[in-house]
């Protein structure tokens, strides 16, 4: 703006050449300090991941994913294998509870619903409802059942990481029911079938991958939260499998409890749990990673 | 899916439409429009149940448990404006830090970053993304603490002469105070408010950005011209976002802030926030106690559902307007 050629036919030097000083040193800084939020970002996850790799992988050995969990925190030595268990128990629960409410609601959002002002509604309640504290869903289950049972069970914790999950399951779906083509539909509907034939033959298998890979990112999130556990589950350390069968335990948990203790055998195993959970929850993330990628409906 | 579906029948059975084909259909409407109701039943049901269970404790004194700062379980006093206040300075620690970092890379990834290597950045937001709470707090108990303590002890030091500061920043002790808390919360929150920042930027109409290009400005003032003052509203909400986040985040905090009682305006000193609390006083708690903890939940609820609420109205608003439709 501030440099004008006048009159002549030579036409403006847009190379950047002859920018003020001012100008060019405030575009330089500019990206330069847009460049180190990027840093600051990636140090905490260095930070983390460097951490956690070199503190917790000392105690990875066999005996560390089949022994109990020492009863004394003082007690050095492996032991993680229940808090597995119940961490893959507890999260598989949960997703069986929630996955299938998540898709049919989804179904009904998209397929039904679309702008009625209940489906829109829904729609912002479930955005909403993404961002509730987690240890309130802890706290609404411990009220609404583990008080009605008398007892804190596994399945209390199964029941308040399913409505952690439902709105994610439910938004995520619904953005992968909205990629199936409607010609799909029409032509369904076409050969004579009914909705529901259509939604079930034809859009839910169209979107399978999506879904499947939205819902492992929903059952990641899970499988990490601890406040809910904590509340509805109990903080103990042994692993029943009949999940309404008394306290059980999770990764997330012993983590927990391990961490507030001073001893280092308790932290040590804090640390080995801490890896042992960053794994699983990779592992479904990079999972869900290639599904999406593998089996994507063609978007365009 | 789910068992519904019979196997393959001959769609032409189907057409005639039988009354019991028609049942099936209504039915099946019927299932999913529940599914999608829900939503709304649990939250509904979040609201009533912890409510009336943590009533008790309310109404012995109601003013009392809002705006009086003494928390004694044990004489049954409970007063809980610490643990707010705790949340919200935490919290807005967090935003001072999170908010313009979130920007930055969203405008990274955006505008500045080859589309290579934006792959690469998203990612690691991502990553960030996944990591459990509670390994946060693991690793802010543990290493962070040691390693921020005789920062916080030098700056204290530093600011002593200065008034105004040296209340906020005094001595320190354990490093398990609000200020940590508030650092570990920023790096939670940044994924989130780093996510919509970048669908706002992206709904910053091409033309503009070509346009200021066109004027002569330089990238930073293509950004400060066009998408700025584009997508203000966006961004307000997506601070929103974040800030929902933070004053939710429970067990991070917990392993960090230290669970002192009361109001400090020392940054450098223990508190509580309100999800804090309740997870560590969990355990130990039993009934008029464990009443008044689910009734800190119920206003913590209260506010996070407000907040989401109107984040999301923002950037639904935001979005309209550049777009011209709904999203």
């Amino acid at each position: 703006m501030t440099t004008l050629q006048s009159g002549g036919p030579t036409p403006p030097d847009l190379s950047g050449r002859n920018l003020s000083l001012r100008r060019s040193i405030a575009d330089r800084g500019a990206t330069v300090l847009i460049g180190l939020c990027v840093l600051i970002a990636a140090l905490p996850l260095a930070l983390v991941a460097w951490q956690v790799v070199s503190r917790g992988a000392s105690s990875w050995s066999l005996d560390w994913f089949i022994e109990e969990i020492p009863r004394n925190y003082r007690t050095a030595g492996p032991g993680m294998g229940p808090a597995i268990l119940g961490t893959l128990a507890i999260t598989g629960m949960a997703a069986l509870l929630s996955i299938p409410i998540g898709v049919l609601g989804a179904v009904y959002l998209n397929e039904y619903g679309k702008n009625k002002p209940l489906a829109r509604f829904i729609r912002t309640m479930a955005d909403v409802m993404t961002g509730v504290p987690s240890i309130m869903m802890g706290l609404f289950i411990y009220v609404g059942y583990v008080i009605v049972i008398g007892d804190k069970t596994g399945f209390g914790g199964a029941l308040a990481l399913a409505c952690l999950m439902l709105p994610i399951v439910i938004r995520s779906t619904e953005e992968m029911l909205r990629l199936v083509p409607d010609e799909l539909r029409q032509a369904s509907s076409g050969l004579g079938a009914r909705k529901w034939r259509t939604v079930m033959g034809v859009v839910l298998p169209a979107a399978s991958s999506g879904i499947t890979s939205g819902s492992l990112l929903a059952v990641a999130r899970a499988a990490g939260e601890t406040a809910p556990i904590i509340v509805t589950v109990g903080l103990t350390y042994v692993y029943k499998p009949d999940l309404f069968d008394g306290q059980n335990t999770t990764l997330a948990a012993q983590i927990f409890r391990n961490a507030s203790q001073p001893f280092a055998a308790s932290q040590d195993r804090a640390w080995g749990a801490a890896l042992t959970l960053i794994a699983i929850v990779f592992l479904f993330t990079i999972v869900s990673r290639i599904i999406a990628s593998r089996f994507a409906i063609d978007k365009r | 899916m789910t068992a519904t579906a019979p196997p393959e029948a001959p769609p032409e059975i189907d057409l005639g439409g039988e009354a019991r084909s028609r049942r099936t259909d209504r039915g099946f409407t019927g299932l999913v429009a529940l599914a999608g109701l829900t939503v709304l039943i649990v939250l509904g049901l979040i609201l009533v149940t912890t409510s009336v269970q943590a009533w008790p404790a309310i109404a012995a004194d109601p003013i009392e448990f809002l705006t009086g700062t003494t928390w004694d379980p044990n004489e049954e006093i409970f007063g809980t404006l610490g643990f707010l206040y705790g949340t919200l300075v935490t919290s807005l620690i967090a935003m001072i830090i999170a908010v313009p970092v979130s920007i930055g890379i969203a405008l990274f990834i955006t505008e500045v970053a080859h589309r290579r290597s934006r792959k690469y950045i998203v990612t690691i937001v991502d990553l960030l993304a996944t990591v459990p709470s509670v390994v946060f707090g693991l690793v802010g108990s543990i290493v962070l603490i040691p390693w921020v303590q005789p920062i916080y002890q030098w700056w204290a030091g530093v600011v002593a002469p200065v008034p105004g500061l040296n209340v906020i920043f005094d001595e320190t002790n354990t490093g398990r105070n609000y200020f940590t808390a508030g650092l570990i919360l920023a790096v939670m929150c940044i994924p989130i408010i780093t996510s919509i920042s970048r669908e706002v930027f992206a709904t910053v109409p091409d033309i503009d950005k070509q346009g200021a290009y066109a004027l002569g400005a330089t990238r930073w003032e293509m950004i400060k011209g066009a998408i700025l003052p584009h997508s203000f509203g966006g961004l307000v909400g997506a601070s929103m976002l974040g800030l929902g986040r933070a004053m939710g985040e429970t067990i991070a905090v917990a392993l960090v802030i230290g669970g002192a009682i009361g109001v400090n305006t020392n940054l450098f000193a223990p508190g509580n926030t309100m999800a804090a609390v309740i997870a560590q006083q969990w355990g130990e708690s039993g009934g008029l106690h464990t009443d008044a903890l689910i009734g800190i939940g119920v206003v913590l609820f209260a506010i996070t559902v407000l907040i989401n609420f109107l984040a999301r109205v923002v950037v639904r608003r935001a979005e309209i307007q550049m777009k011209g439709a709904h999203s």
